[in-house]
């Protein structure tokens, strides 16, 4: 009877201790990101910025209000009625910003994703076999990098022509070479410690030790690395939309509205001076959270 | 000495082979017929047949490289298609704006940039730490153009003090350096001051103090001295940064130089100067990348006796 009750007390004690080291690693990190209050402030204006992305047909009807012109109204200083005013087609520029958030928040994750797909499997690649492949593939990254940022997006939406898909593709490939050199500095600091050559001492594959066991520890750069890539992908595309590559009119996308009110900076600058706050705003707290974040997760603060 | 400074310049000729290469093939995804471009659409088929034998535009994306970079290399980078003059004059009448630009932009980032970062370093977790991090991490969130804009309400329209535009004498030029000079003093000013913390926690700044060497001199010549390559890393990678964006600030300024050109072209479907414009601008940013790395064997003996 005792033993029983001995074993299923070790089974729960198991069973305990299986949640809590799987929860303890998240929670260290979070409990160290608490602290910094920067970081959290930076995140909170972001969980802000998503809910009115996600909710922003809700604050104003994308058809009846951000794009339909109102020729009457135009360039209207704030005021109650429209509180960051109007711009030079009579569109209430408050409604406008918040469809806004949705397109950059859209365009920010999806470059950085293309980027860290391509990038990360490229330097996980690379970091893993080592040698001629890694040779090849981070001498065409070092290309990649030789060419500024910008300059490279702007290059292949000049060839491909611009819409949104292509402007996603182009600030995402312009990135990747920053990913593809991080994750390989982590796979090479990963790849020869016992854990990995465990496993491929019990006969895992390459691929299975790569998806299963490096990238899973190696994430910690790599998320820090997102994170300040969404707000250099947000900047990127609002300059790109500025100068007129990126998101064209009516959509309403922060760098264009700033360009559309460029005509009107002495007369009605409040067109120019909101959009940029936002892109400011959203910058800013991305990068909060990024230093933020890496702050949590580098283990020598510990 | 010479020897490391011949090889870093050997390395660099690969990756201007590569970039060039990189470029040529993503413009030559150019939808629509070059030709058609260059002769308007009223050429006969005959004269459009001729012109793409003569450019070979036949050929494999390959071979047409091939041809256009032994053309390059004699200093022939085609003719534009707006303006039916060659690339490289316009390029050689442009390229002298942007390079001044850059280098008014660079120096108000440095002044400002270094001795804050060395001010927040030696007096950390003080208010002055605090304001120096705070304006950091804002100036390296503000968008450069969004800035320019700004600035030109102020100082221009409100006060009147400068242009809004145009390039016309030193006073033009000032609004324009402020805006990406500030921008990339943010990010120099955070890597100064890091690199500075981590220096001045190093065991030889203890002793230089403990001996009883002024304060200032244990700065400017144990601790700025040992903390320069990150500095100058990032002041190279800012300038890379800078020629991207000269494409936004001469955009905002109306200043005439090749960022200017290069969206203008792109606009009126301009290829060979748009490829001439990115291929040149990759190239400068890759012999800075290159001065950068021979900087390093000055300030750090160590690195230079690799290469002995």
């Amino acid at each position: 009877m005792e033993n029983v009750e001995i074993g299923k007390d070790l089974l729960s004690k198991e069973e305990i201790i299986k949640k809590y080291k799987k929860r303890s690693q998240f929670w260290e990190v979070w409990r160290r990101l608490r602290k910094n209050k920067l970081a959290i402030i930076g995140l909170i204006i972001i969980i802000l910025l998503a809910i009115v992305a996600i909710g922003a047909d809700f604050i104003a009807d994308y058809d009846t209000i951000v794009i339909k012109q109102n020729i009457k109204g135009r360039l209207q200083p704030p005021s109650s009625e429209h509180i960051f005013g109007t711009d030079e087609y009579g569109r209430d520029i408050f409604a406008r910003l918040v469809h806004g958030t949705r397109v950059s928040l859209t365009v920010g994750l999806i470059s950085v994703s293309i980027a860290l797909i391509i990038g990360g499997f490229l330097g996980a690649i690379a970091g893993y076999y080592g040698n001629k492949i890694d040779n090849v593939i981070m001498r065409v990254m070092d290309i990649f990098l030789a060419v500024p940022n910008i300059l490279l997006a702007i290059a292949i939406v000049s060839a491909l022509g611009t819409s949104i898909i292509n402007l996603m593709i182009a600030v995402g490939i312009s990135s990747i070479p920053s990913y593809a050199r991080i994750v390989r500095a982590s796979v090479l600091s990963i790849k020869d410690q016992e854990f990995v050559e465990a496993a491929r001492a019990i006969g895992s594959k390459d691929i299975t030790i790569i998806i299963s066991h490096i990238i899973p520890n190696s994430l910690a750069p790599v998320i820090v690395q997102a994170t300040l890539g969404v707000a250099n992908a947000i900047l990127s595309t609002a300059a790109m939309s500025f100068i007129g590559l990126g998101i064209q009119p009516p959509a309403p996308e922060w760098g264009a509205m700033l360009s559309g009110g460029r005509t009107f900076l002495r007369d009605a600058s409040h067109i120019t001076i909101f959009p940029g706050i936002a892109i400011m705003i959203t910058i800013l707290s991305l990068n909060m959270l990024g230093d933020g974040l890496r702050d949590a997760l580098d283990p020598k603060l510990k | 000495m010479f020897k490391y400074i011949l090889k870093r310049f050997l390395m660099v000729i690969p990756v201007i082979i590569g970039v060039s290469f990189l470029v040529y093939f993503i413009i030559s995804l150019t939808p629509g017929d070059p030709v058609k471009m260059m002769l308007g659409e009223e050429a006969s088929e005959e004269s459009i047949q001729e012109v793409r034998d003569e450019l070979g535009l036949d050929k494999p994306i390959i071979v047409q490289y091939f041809k256009y970079i032994s053309k390059l290399v004699r200093g022939d980078l085609g003719v534009s298609y707006r303006s039916k003059r060659p690339v490289l004059g316009e390029i050689v009448a442009r390229f002298p704006i942007t390079l001044k630009l850059t280098f008014w932009s660079m120096l108000v980032a440095i002044i400002i940039a270094v001795p804050l970062g060395i001010i927040s370093a030696t007096k950390q977790y003080t208010l002055t730490d605090s304001i120096c991090s705070v304006a950091a991490l804002i100036g390296a969130a503000v968008p450069n153009f969004w800035y320019g804009l700004m600035l030109i309400i102020w100082f221009s329209l409100g006060l009147g003090w400068f242009p809004s535009g145009g390039y016309e004498g030193i006073k033009s030029m000032v609004l324009p350096s402020i805006t990406l000079g500030t921008t990339a003093a943010a990010i120099i000013t955070r890597m100064t001051r890091s690199s500075m913390l981590e220096v001045v926690r190093q065991d030889y700044i203890r002793t230089a103090k403990a001996k009883g060497v002024n304060k200032k001199v244990v700065i400017r010549k144990h601790a700025l001295r040992n903390a320069l390559i990150p500095i100058v890393t990032v002041v190279g990678l800012q300038f890379g940064h800078m020629l991207g964006g000269m494409v936004l600030t001469e955009t905002v300024f109306s200043i005439p130089g090749m960022g200017r050109l290069m969206v203008d072209s792109i606009k009126s479907k301009d290829t060979p100067m748009v490829l001439g414009c990115i291929i040149t601008l990759a190239t400068v940013f890759s012999l800075v990348n290159l001065c950068i790395d021979i900087l390093y064997a000055f300030i750090d003996p160590r690195i230079k006796s690799v290469y002995k």
